[in-house]
């Protein structure tokens, strides 16, 4: 007993009472500010990048507005910049690249978290990371190769001949161009989808699935109608993740889009993307107004994915935590 | 009637799991169609030449790429000098020494940053280390790849060192060390394993950006001798040579995407297997 009082005693003023000084002898204080000025580097390095992209894209923002975004010249020798077949390239390939994205992914994800045996399961989810890191340039690197090639020969006539009535598959096809770009996006986003929605759907409490089999559903009907609407906002965030990537991504469209500023209804028909352009065109764009419109373009594509980013985090994070709270 | 309800059922379940089975196949099935076609195109046009000689002049056959690979070796080096030690050493302050508000700030502009697209990053680059210097330089590129090696390291930083077992932590207070002596030869020696993971994926993730290269390393034909000059990049070279004319260079681009497909892939098996092998800590 009397050994423990005097053990607190001297325990006591050590880490109590401490001076500052005596702190700093000790070598936690210098730790603590050293760590503290990595830390704030994070902060100070994305506070500047917002900052640079602002100010260097001042003289668009004066020169023309609002317009910019609604405007559809892009004519460097005229000095005239309009954003919007960018905007529209951004939005089509994207578009189709979800179209086929989310149905391959879901169902990958469903069979991944609900059907296969945990073993099979992480093996193919090593599989599908693995996907997740090829380069983006190899994939613009088959996407010219194999998938421009397969465009002409196969998928624009099976499409065309049917369908072509439809403005979407009018038209003559080049092999590039906005479908050819959705498709190699629509690759390259899969595994972000089926890793997401695996994670979110494995959180769904196992009782959810036992309640529904027990009331007579079959395995799907419990998983279509109980588990994926219980993880329906958390899958909502997987391609909202998935939508930021395609927006953001250059190289592989750049690569295959057709870079034409033109908007057209048609999927085969050439276009260009925010990324691409800037990927094309930085590097000679001559006179401020030029380089200064390419980075309001960079900024435009900065505010779009953080704003996606952001709702996707949200969505993923309201799901889990869902998940441990009925789960208990 | 009931019945024949029942079969239609139980067909259409199997018939949809069956489905969620083929989505699952084709996908994974596409990583290895993309490893074959790489390894059939880049495997009968890379030769020792690749690795050993500088590009020809254009119209000439044959040549290599050394240069690029010498190139993609000082930018990876020097990018992991910038972002590994400003990543580790705030995950630190994130897992230990942080309170509640300046944390959720840092955490808050790391996932910011790394949600921007790789071009925005070459942007940034351009306009804070190319345009003050005049040039595109090695410095530039590996500084553009080095932001975006900061987030990842960062946040795997904090999350590996917040699963070490409380009972170390205490297990060297109570021995009397100080707290930073602590961080230092009990904790982060304990998590090291899985910071070493994320540090090289990280790092095989940036190996292929080619994005943000383009306008800050920019590329050349011929060796770069030091830092500031203008460094061709295995990636921006794919670019460069799958978009041209010409044949012989469309070889070469094949070549160099096995070789830099190969690292990547490799770099992600070792770390996902080897190193983080008994990583799960026990939690609580």
């Amino acid at each position: 007993m009397a050994t423990t009082t005097t053990a607190m005693k001297s325990a006591g003023p050590v880490s109590g009472s401490r001076s500052f000084l005596a702190k700093l002898r000790n070598g936690d204080e210098i730790a603590r500010l050293v760590t503290l000025i990595f830390a704030t580097t994070v902060v100070l390095i994305t506070a500047g990048l917002v900052w640079e992209l602002w100010v260097n894209s001042a003289l668009p923002r004066q020169k023309f507005g609002f317009s910019f975004f609604v405007t559809s010249v892009w004519d460097p020798i005229m000095d005239q910049f309009g954003a919007l077949p960018f905007i529209y390239g951004t939005m089509v390939t994207s578009a189709v690249a979800l179209v086929i994205a989310v149905p391959l992914g879901i169902g990958a994800a469903i069979f991944l978290a609900e059907l296969a045996p945990p073993r099979v399961s992480d093996i193919l989810q090593f599989f599908i990371d693995l996907l997740a890191a090829v380069p983006s340039v190899i994939y613009g690197l088959l996407g010219v190769f194999i998938v421009v090639p397969l465009m002409r020969t196969v998928i624009y006539p099976a499409l065309n001949k049917p369908f072509g009535y439809l403005p979407i598959f009018k038209g003559p096809s080049y092999g590039v161009g906005f479908m050819t770009a959705g498709i190699v996006l629509a690759i390259m986003v899969i595994p972000y989808i089926i890793s997401v929605s695996r994670e979110v759907l494995l959180s769904v409490p196992r009782d959810q699935r036992e309640a529904a089999l027990a009331l007579g559903s079959t395995r799907w009907e419990s998983t279509w109608k109980v588990v994926v609407p219980f993880a329906k906002t958390g899958i909502m965030g997987s391609i909202f993740l998935a939508l930021a990537r395609a927006l953001g991504e250059t190289m592989a469209v750049t690569m295959v889009i057709g870079n034409t500023p033109k908007i057209a209804a048609s999927l085969f028909a050439p276009g260009y993307s925010i990324a691409a352009v800037i990927a094309n065109e930085f590097t000679e764009a001559t006179g401020d107004l030029y380089l200064q419109s390419l980075i309001a373009l960079g900024l435009v594509l900065f505010l779009l994915t953080f704003i996606l980013n952001g709702l996707a985090r949200l969505l993923i994070v309201v799901t889990t935590q869902k998940g441990s709270e009925v789960g208990g | 009637m009931t019945n024949g309800r029942l079969r239609w059922r139980k067909f259409v379940s199997n018939f949809m799991l069956a489905m969620t089975g083929v989505c699952a196949f084709v996908s994974v099935l596409v990583l290895f169609f993309i490893l074959g076609y790489l390894l059939f195109n880049g495997g009968t046009s890379i030769n020792w030449d690749f690795f050993t000689k500088l590009p020809k002049p254009v119209g000439e056959t044959g040549g290599g790429m050394s240069n690029a690979i010498v190139g993609s070796g000082k930018i990876l080096l020097l990018a992991s000098l910038i972002g590994v030690p400003i990543g580790f050493l705030g995950g630190i302050y994130l897992a230990e020494f942080s309170g509640k508000g300046m944390a959720s700030v840092v955490r808050y502009a790391a996932d910011l940053l790394n949600g921007v697209p790789s071009i925005v990053i070459g942007i940034f680059a351009y306009s804070l280390v190319v345009l003050p210097f005049k040039h595109f330089s090695a410095y530039a590129g590996a500084f553009a790849l080095g932001m975006m090696m900061i987030p990842i390291t960062l946040r795997s930083t904090e999350e590996f060192l917040k699963s070490v077992p409380r009972m170390l932590r205490e297990g060297a207070m109570a021995l009397g060390a100080s707290k930073w002596k602590t961080i230092a030869t009990v904790i982060v020696p304990a998590a090291y394993r899985g910071i070493m993971t994320a540090i090289l994926l990280a790092l095989a993730r940036v190996a292929g950006e080619t994005a943000p290269l383009l306008f800050t390393a920019f590329g050349n034909r011929f060796e770069s001798h030091g830092w500031s000059q203008p460094t061709a990049t295995l990636p921006v070279m794919i670019y460069t040579y799958a978009v041209s004319p010409y044949d012989d260079w469309h070889r070469q681009a094949w070549a160099a995407g096995l070789v830099l497909l190969g690292l990547v892939l490799i770099i992600n098996i070792l770390a996902r297997t080897i190193l983080s092998r008994g990583i799960a800590v026990p939690r609580s």
